[in-house]
């Protein structure tokens, strides 16, 4: 029973002998297996570490099991509330957005605006046009966007929803209430690719249908547009942005959600922040485009490259080669010298790598996550000295992913010890870990239940992260972005250090105040 | 007092009505109202509920997946549930509710894991049932311990017309495992209701049907099944430990911490004792006719509904079960009594919103009202008529009734009722913060529990008090924002 005094939640009160009777009547119960024969449980536990058990996992066709990735749509929603005053639609049931607003708001810890236009069974058989007829023009009564950013679901695509057709009528149909907002719209199908390829489509659609046709193109020579990608990093837009207006104030981001996941308390308000409609209506002017993340921008690129006839760059500034060379790269463009202040920070980052580089020297690591994340991040490991044992892409793009990768593995003098696992989920990394095993984890929160099983203990970087608090707000990329991501793997390291010599008497001889 | 917010309520509704264009406002209206516990206006009576959510709003709902795979099927833990489709859904559905479960996740028990077919477009060209029956022997050569396989459809599924129900029924016959396809595409009926309606008829169709599961199973007078109950926080183990005390034997507890077998010998109760009843009144009715087993709705949210379904409970079952039970909550309510001579006196006359799912709408308030706290409005996210009809029961004063509520509605009517805390999902939670007031997440106990039971009380207490007397509340206007005394 309770104690008025120390009331205890489930963490404690299920540990009290009465609950514990409670478990083990429960158990008579429950089963012909599992919990009434813990010794078939050990048994086919002990064969699932085995390398007999890794054969049969990595040559698993059909299921896939803890995936580290999400679908389209939810990628086109992030896109989406980059740009000010947009109200990210989906046209589809509203369940999906349900999961959508809950999983952002899971890992920012701020609300997630997105409405859809609760498709149902009568939308299946007559199509959704009468849904997003009535969906346009209440969510613009109510919520009074300037820009309703139209993705799809995977109904909508299978039932072949005419997106063009559909949004041309429905405002026609509107008498002229949707005449002063901008509807854009992008096909998201979530039978193809990951939250990355809708993130993709999202931007492409958003540029090309608010931008005007290329003869109409006025060129700005000072003028740089920069696409951040699938980030969930605020701090790492702030950045970003920072390190661009030390090249002149005409270098803009294109998808700005920074201000969106990171409003303060006092009072809320629906939209935040954003890339201006206006910078977004003018991106075709600009003399270059800079992607942060290549593989997030695969279709934009071929928009800006062919159609817009635009220079377009991709740099991938995390870690401290990747933040040079975007550096240099913004330098060229720009004509203007590198800022006294970058030089500042990228010799602090330098000395401080050179500060902790011991911990990090000859560590092995496992790391999943995005495309492009994984490009910086292995990108950062290597420039440490860490070996990325194995390197996991759940959501790699089949054309060119491998390849660049594994040219950024073999500057390591351990390459040859680094494996690149395209298409593989967390399932599969859990028998890598057991067979080949590794003295760090770094992924998102997935990876807790690896963690569990293996003991591998786990750094959180990457997305989503639902179970630490304002992470987020870092920034992981540029020179300060690097010091971060330095400061969280080395001090991850020193606390399982600390851990692994706290035995009084035992192991503590090597428990030292000064590391 | 009660008039004054009465009209506060109604001037609510008709001020958000404003703003919808005609047609949506005409739909709206029907969903919204006020009732008071005299019954005048009624509004419980005649709200609107269980219908298709207006397009281009924030509605808060899920869908038929969400009701199938999250909430019933899901915690089944001795069984794998296949995400068949896209990759999303199993996904944003992985780990979110907190149905608590003891077993080895990924040996014998799989329940914070995410299986997915993760359909690409060739699958929905060509059809996924071959990579399905692939999925389903590739399954048990890596997952032996498994005690069968559910799968949930996605939206594809049905639009493309896979024929699940087959290669189930033969995975079925060459495994002799259960194997279940529930056709709970995202985008039939109007929530995630009628996902738990079809999920209940698969456990209906294919669970209850297996005699052979029960058949060596010895009763005893005192057995009893909890049903609709979904182990948030660990709340069916609490409720488990009163039951348990009264002298009763719990055979079964669908579906938080559940195993197949234990949804397999429910059949074999003396009587099932329902929580959520819109989630599971649907199975508890087939038990009732199919197999004469009675059923009983019970109230654990608070010692005074506690109380009142313990003894409704124990008076079923008569003679020493109802001694038994005093003595149960003679044990208990000194307890309980300290936890509110310790918080009412902070809590007391607080003004609360709610908006809710399945039962919480209602089964919560009078928790609340343990406390002196007073509901002033409430909801459900996918109620049907008879739930707003058991919710006039429990209202103490004039409340404003929303069904289907939006974002945009709700933070109307919390601007014009001003009340001292919210209590409803995640995706509302960082609105109200915003604007100062305190909230608590009801779907997931806020990272707490459990909830439910005597024990749970003292945390639900104290997680009251923790959300409504944090100094943080206090910090949001800034000092140079606040008036000078005196000024």
């Amino acid at each position: 029973m309770q104690d008025v005094e120390n009331i205890v939640n489930g963490q404690k009160l299920f540990l009290k002998e009465e609950y514990q009777e409670v478990f083990k009547n429960k158990q008579e119960f429950e089963s012909n297996m599992g919990s009434v024969n813990p010794a078939k449980v050990e048994e086919i536990a002990e064969w699932t570490k085995s390398w007999d058990y890794r054969e049969k996992n990595l040559s698993r066709e059909a299921i896939t099991v803890n995936p580290a990735k999400a679908c389209q749509p939810l990628g086109a929603v992030m896109a989406a509330l980059g740009f000010e005053n947009t109200m990210p639609y989906v046209h589809g049931s509203h369940g999906c957005v349900s999961y959508f607003r809950t999983y952002f708001t899971r890992h920012f810890k701020e609300p997630t605006p997105c409405v859809s236009d609760s498709m149902s069974e009568s939308s299946a058989v007559f199509g959704g046009l009468a849904n997003m007829k009535d969906g346009l023009r209440n969510c613009n009564a109510m919520y009074k966007p300037e820009m309703i950013a139209v993705s799809t679901t995977c109904m909508a695509e299978v039932i072949g929803d005419d997106l063009n057709a559909f949004v041309a009528g429905a405002i026609q149909d509107a008498e002229g209430e949707l005449d002063n907002t901008a509807v854009t719209y992008a096909h998201t199908p979530s039978f193809v690719g990951s939250h990355i390829t809708g993130y993709d489509n999202m931007i492409k659609a958003i540029l090309e249908q608010l931008n005007p046709p290329k003869s109409e193109k006025v060129l700005d020579e000072e003028r740089i547009n920069i696409i951040p990608g699938f980030e969930p990093y605020l701090g790492s837009l702030k950045e970003i942005k920072e390190i661009a207006a030390s090249f002149g104030d005409k270098i803009f981001l294109i998808g700005d959600h920074e201000e969106q996941w990171n409003t303060g308390a006092g009072e809320y308000s629906i939209y935040a922040g954003g890339t201006t409609l206006e910078t977004a209506r003018t991106a075709i002017n600009a003399k270059a485009t800079v992607s942060l993340q290549k593989y997030s921008t695969m279709q934009t690129s071929k928009t800006i490259k062919n159609k817009w006839k635009q220079e377009y760059e991709t740099c991938n500034p995390i870690g401290l080669s990747g933040t040079d060379a975007f550096v240099m790269k913004l330098a060229e463009l720009s004509g203007k010298d590198i800022s006294a202040e970058l030089k500042m920070q990228r010799a602090q980052l330098v000395d401080a790598m050179q500060d902790s580089y011991p911990y990090m020297h000859g560590k092995k690591f496992a790391i999943y996550g995005d495309p492009d994340f994984l490009l910086g991040l292995v990108s950062f490991i290597v420039e440490m000295g860490g070996i990325p044992t194995h390197i996991l892409c759940n959501n790699a793009p089949k054309k060119g992913w491998e390849a660049d990768m594994q040219a950024i593995v073999d500057k390591s003098d351990w390459a040859s010890e680094c494996q690149i696992w395209p298409g593989k989920d967390l399932w599969h990394l859990r028998s890598l870990l057991f067979t080949e095993p590794v003295d760090f984890m770094i992924g998102n929160v997935y990876g807790k239940e690896l963690y569990r099983d293996t003991n591998t203990p786990l750094i959180r970087i990457g997305f989503p992260i639902f179970d630490r608090h304002h992470l987020h707000r870092y920034s992981i990329s540029g020179y300060k972005g690097g010091l971060n991501l330095l400061t969280w793997i080395t001090n991850a390291i020193l606390d399982q250090l600390d851990e692994e010599t706290k035995d009084t008497g035992k192991t503590d001889y090597f428990f030292d105040s000064v590391r | 007092m009660s008039e004054m917010l009465e009209k506060l309520q109604l001037e609510a509704i008709k001020e958000v009505l404003e703003v919808y264009p005609e047609k949506a406002a005409k739909s709206r209206a029907k969903h919204l109202g006020v009732d008071s516990p005299e019954g005048v206006k009624g509004a419980c009576d005649t709200t609107r509920s269980n219908k298709q959510t207006v397009p281009g709003v924030m509605s808060q709902r899920g869908c038929a997946y969400a009701g199938s795979k999250g909430v019933v099927w899901g915690p089944i833990k001795d069984m794998i549930h296949i995400s068949h489709g896209p990759i999303g859904c199993g996904q944003y559905s992985r780990g979110g509710r907190r149905n608590y479960y003891t077993g080895a996740t990924g040996i014998d028990t799989f329940g914070t894991m995410n299986f997915s077919t993760d359909f690409s477009e060739k699958d929905i060209v060509f059809g996924g049932d071959t990579r399905l029956k692939k999925a389903l022997s590739e399954i048990d050569e890596l997952f032996p311990l498994n005690n069968g396989i559910s799968i949930q459809s996605e939206c594809p599924i049905g639009l493309i017309g896979d024929d699940i129900q087959a290669v189930a029924k033969k995975h079925k016959a060459e495994s002799s495992k259960p194997t279940i396809a529930v056709s709970c595409e995202g985008f039939r009926g109007v929530s995630q209701s009628l996902g738990h309606h079809l999920a209940n008829d698969a456990i209906r169709d294919e669970v209850m049907t297996d005699t052979s599961a029960r058949s060596s199973f010895e009763s005893t007078p005192y057995d009893v099944s909890i049903i609709g109950d979904y182990n948030i926080g660990g709340d069916a183990w609490a409720t488990r430990l009163l039951l348990e005390e009264m002298g009763l034997r719990v055979i079964a507890q669908w579906t938080g911490d559940a195993t197949y077998k234990e949804m397999a010998i429910a059949p074999k109760s003396k009587l099932n004792l329902l929580h959520c009843y819109r989630s599971m009144n649907y199975i508890s009715r087939h038990m009732e006719q199919e197999f004469e087993i009675p059923w009983m709705e019970y109230n654990f949210f608070g010692p005074s509904n506690t109380t009142a379904s313990l003894r409704k409970i124990a008076e079923f079952f008569g003679g020493e079960i109802v001694a038994n039970t005093e003595a149960v909550i003679a044990k208990y309510t000194k307890m309980t009594d300290e936890v509110i001579a310790k918080y009412k006196s902070k809590l007391e006359g607080k003004k609360v919103m709610l908006y809710i799912g399945g039962l919480r709408p209602r089964h919560v308030i009078g928790a609340y009202e343990d406390l002196g706290m007073e509901i002033i409005g409430t909801g459900y996210e996918f109620g049907h008529g008879d739930d707003y009809k058991r919710t006039k029961e429990d209202l103490s004063r004039s409340t404003l009734i929303y069904d289907d509520a939006n974002e945009y509605e709700l933070e109307q009517f919390v601007k014009k009722l001003r009340p001292d805390l919210v209590a409803a999902g995640v995706k509302e939670k960082y609105v109200f913060q915003k604007m100062g007031l305190p909230f608590r997440q009801m779907h997931s106990w806020d990272y707490s529990g459990p909830y439910h039971g005597y024990d749970a009380f003292a945390i639900f207490a104290k997680d009251m008090d923790l959300a409504m007397n944090s100094p943080v509340w206090s910090h949001t206007k800034a000092p140079w924002d606040k008036q000078e005394v005196g000024a």
